[in-house]
């Protein structure tokens, strides 16, 4: 119990003080690098809680696809932090409003909790514990099943976002020439040259 | 004091143990694929190979590992110094890792976890970060390329080969890699393996994985004629052999991962006594060697790739076709009622 | 092609499929490979290899002291000084230096000897282990000479007919 208790602590140190680095850090890649170490630790939180499926789809999806555009847009446009932190002052009050209620609604669930133990089981019951299942399929019968529309909804709000971005970033050149890869890869000899006999003093 | 010996010091010092037998074979395998590389190269290219340093060259990693171990350890004066020794690290140690997971044969592996599946394609994903990590800190032009390609090109074959893993997962019921290489288990020996009903798969998947690597006809991080070497040019000494040694040990990794989906895993191509007398670990290996040598085979074949090709045949040909496979073998799951349990 | 033919050979990637069956077959044809220090290719007697300085069979060095592949040579590689021997008056070079490093083994200065002194021989395993080995004195040119005499009078027979 002990080293599961120390290996909390461990983890959720290195994730608040990797989170703090990231909006201290003065370079950009820094930043990013130390998000995904907060990604990283949130993970190992997720593995000593029991929800490998989770820690592991956090892994795939946040550090392996969504952190590597952070780092590939962050080191293409060389942003200069100095710069930006000069409105700080100008953002401060709007920005600690936002930590301010954030902070009072985390108050408030983690209180819930303790004042009214009914919650907890109102938070429960909704969800089917299968004795002896894994994880996955404890996910699978909720998500797939109780809650697939809003599954189905996130999913199209997902699908609406992608659209609307390739809308708003396409656009549609004329006169530009392009490569029809199968064209070039199926032109045979045969297709593009004959082979004619030609008599001296005949011509073609 | 007993308590603390038996609960903690004890297990402790045995998985050291299993890791160590893992991880010394696997970096003597290591090794001598490099030398099994060029030796095939060699032979497809009409020449002989290494035969020099020991009987038929096999002493000729060795001699390679100790030239690079005595070179000079050189950092560019503009890199990030932490960033660039760390990237061949990073490499390195996420080419071990994913096989704690791995299982040689029935029981044999060191961590049965439930989302084995998942996890190496965690680990899977990370890979690009010890390449990109390396272009950003050398601060030089042609790594810094060769790590953009890099990063665009694992993250769009990660995506079919997500799908493909799904396919495989739905055909199997289970997320555990031991748990999938039993539910290949069947009277037709090797023809109940995956990769008969699941055969475009599993070239979609293995097509995937040489691009993961970054081999030929992929190579396009590490392309000679235009970047040099991509986002190794900065690197020499033991920092390149770190870099050399997990991208190997990603080979081989991606060849168990290949094995275990599609191949069987350590079990034999048919149920003879012959076959079941010889252990599991000997065929699992032997699969590994198997499709090893398709990579070198390939390498020794195909010129690489235009970048936009790549990309094309990454998200306008994987990408649906694995999609659409994944629906089809759902769709035929469920019609004929075939769900694993 | 038809269109159905062209899909299906796409999507059944034949062309990679023959390529493959290539290589594969290359495996196991005989190898091109030398075993090099022990064996050798064979070379052209116009081999142009590292220079050497030719005497007479009676010992006399052949070298007059023209300076024509001096003036020859395009690299500036070739220093001569000359000036009569004691005992018998005749025309001798005092110095006679090849700078190997800079030498780009162009033939020149063998083309311009008019008594086939300096003739570039077969021999190109000569890498030394230091820079200033390779700058070449008239000593060192007359002992390859008197070396690699046998191979580079016959390759001067071979090549005569053409000259």
């Amino acid at each position: 119990m002990i080293i599961a208790t120390l290996a909390f602590y461990l983890f959720a140190a290195l994730t608040v003080a990797s989170a703090f680095m990231v909006i201290s850090a003065k370079n950009p890649v820094h930043a990013v690098l130390f998000l995904i170490l907060a990604f990283f630790n949130s993970a190992a939180l997720f593995v000593l809680l029991g929800a490998e499926f989770l820690a592991m789809i956090l892994i795939v999806v946040y550090v392996g696809a969504v952190a590597v555009l952070f780092l590939f847009v962050v080191m293409m446009l060389d942003i200069n932090f100095a710069e930006l932190r000069q409105g700080f002052l100008q953002y401060l009050p709007i920005g600690g409003l936002i930590g301010i209620i954030l902070l009072i609604e985390l108050i408030l669930v983690v209180s819930g909790w303790v004042l009214t133990p009914d919650a907890l089981q109102l938070a429960a019951q909704n969800a089917p514990i299968i004795p002896g299942a894994t994880n996955t399929e404890q996910l699978g019968q909720v998500i797939y099943t109780q809650y697939a529309y809003l599954f189905q909804i996130s999913g199209m709000i997902l699908l609406v976002a992608m659209i609307g971005a390739i809308v708003l970033t396409h656009r549609q050149r004329p006169g530009v020439k392009k490569q029809v890869i199968a064209d070039q890869v199926y032109r045979r000899p045969e297709d593009a040259m004959a082979i004619r006999k030609v008599e001296p003093g005949q011509g073609v | 004091m007993a308590d603390f010996w038996d609960i903690y010091a004890l297990p402790t010092i045995i998985i050291v143990g299993y890791i160590l037998a893992i991880v010394l074979p696997l970096l003597v395998a290591v090794a001598y694929l490099t030398l099994y590389e060029r030796k095939v190269m060699a032979l497809m290219q009409l020449r002989k190979g290494p035969n020099v340093v020991g009987p038929f060259g096999l002493l000729q990693p060795l001699a390679d590992g100790a030239k690079l171990f005595f070179k000079e350890t050189v950092v560019p004066s503009g890199a990030n110094k932490v960033l660039f020794l760390l990237a061949p690290m990073m490499t390195f140690i996420l080419s071990l890792i994913a096989w704690a997971v791995i299982p040689f044969d029935d029981d044999m592996v060191l961590s049965n976890i439930n989302v084995g599946a998942l996890y190496l394609f965690a680990i899977s994903s990370l890979g690009v970060y010890g390449i990109i990590v390396a272009g950003w800190a050398s601060n030089s032009r042609y790594p810094f390329l060769g790590a953009l390609r890099s990063a665009a090109q694992m993250v769009s074959y990660e995506v079919s080969i997500g799908f493909v893993i799904v396919t495989v997962l739905l055909c199997a019921g289970t997320l555990n890699l031991s748990g999938i290489v039993l539910s290949q288990k069947g009277d037709l020996g090797m023809f109940s393996w995956w990769f008969v009903p699941l055969f475009p798969m599993f070239i979609i998947f293995f097509i995937s994985i040489l691009a993961e690597t970054n081999r030929h006809p992929f190579d396009l991080p590490e392309a000679e004629a235009e970047l040099v070497a991509g986002y190794q040019t900065e690197y020499s000494s033991m920092a390149f052999a770190l870099f050399f040694l997990g991208e190997y040990a990603n080979m081989i990794l991606m060849s168990a991962i290949c094995t275990i989906l599609f191949l069987g895993g350590w079990l034999p191509p048919a149920d003879w006594a012959i076959f079941t007398w010889i252990p599991g670990v000997v065929w699992f290996g032997i699969k590994i060697a198997i499709l090893l040598f398709v990579f070198i085979w390939v390498r020794a074949t195909l010129p690489r790739y235009r970048y936009d090709q790549l990309m094309r045949l990454g998200w306008k040909v994987f990408l649906p076709f694995s999609l659409l496979w994944v629906v089809l073998t759902a769709g035929f799951l469920v019609y004929f009622d075939k769900i694993p349990a | 092609m038809g269109y159905i033919d062209k899909q299906a050979r796409s999507l059944l990637l034949t062309e990679i499929v023959t390529g493959m069956a290539t290589t594969f077959r290359y495996m196991f044809k005989t190898k091109a490979t030398i075993n090099y220090p022990y064996e050798k290719g064979p070379l052209s007697p116009r081999f142009r290899g590292e220079h050497v300085l030719r005497r007479y069979p009676n010992g006399e060095e052949r070298c007059i002291a023209c300076k024509l592949c001096e003036a020859a040579c395009p690299a500036l590689a070739i220093t001569i000084e000359a000036e009569p021997r004691g005992d018998d008056g005749s025309r001798r070079t005092t110095r006679y230096d090849i700078d190997m490093t800079k030498c780009i083994y162009c033939g020149f200065c063998q083309e311009a000897c008019p008594v086939d002194a300096i003739v570039q021989g077969p021999n190109f395993e000569f890498a030394t282990e230091t820079r200033e080995e390779l700058f070449y004195d008239k000593e060192k040119l007359l002992a390859n000479g008197d070396r690699w005499e046998q191979e580079i009078a016959q390759n001067l027979v071979a090549d005569a007919p053409y000259r």
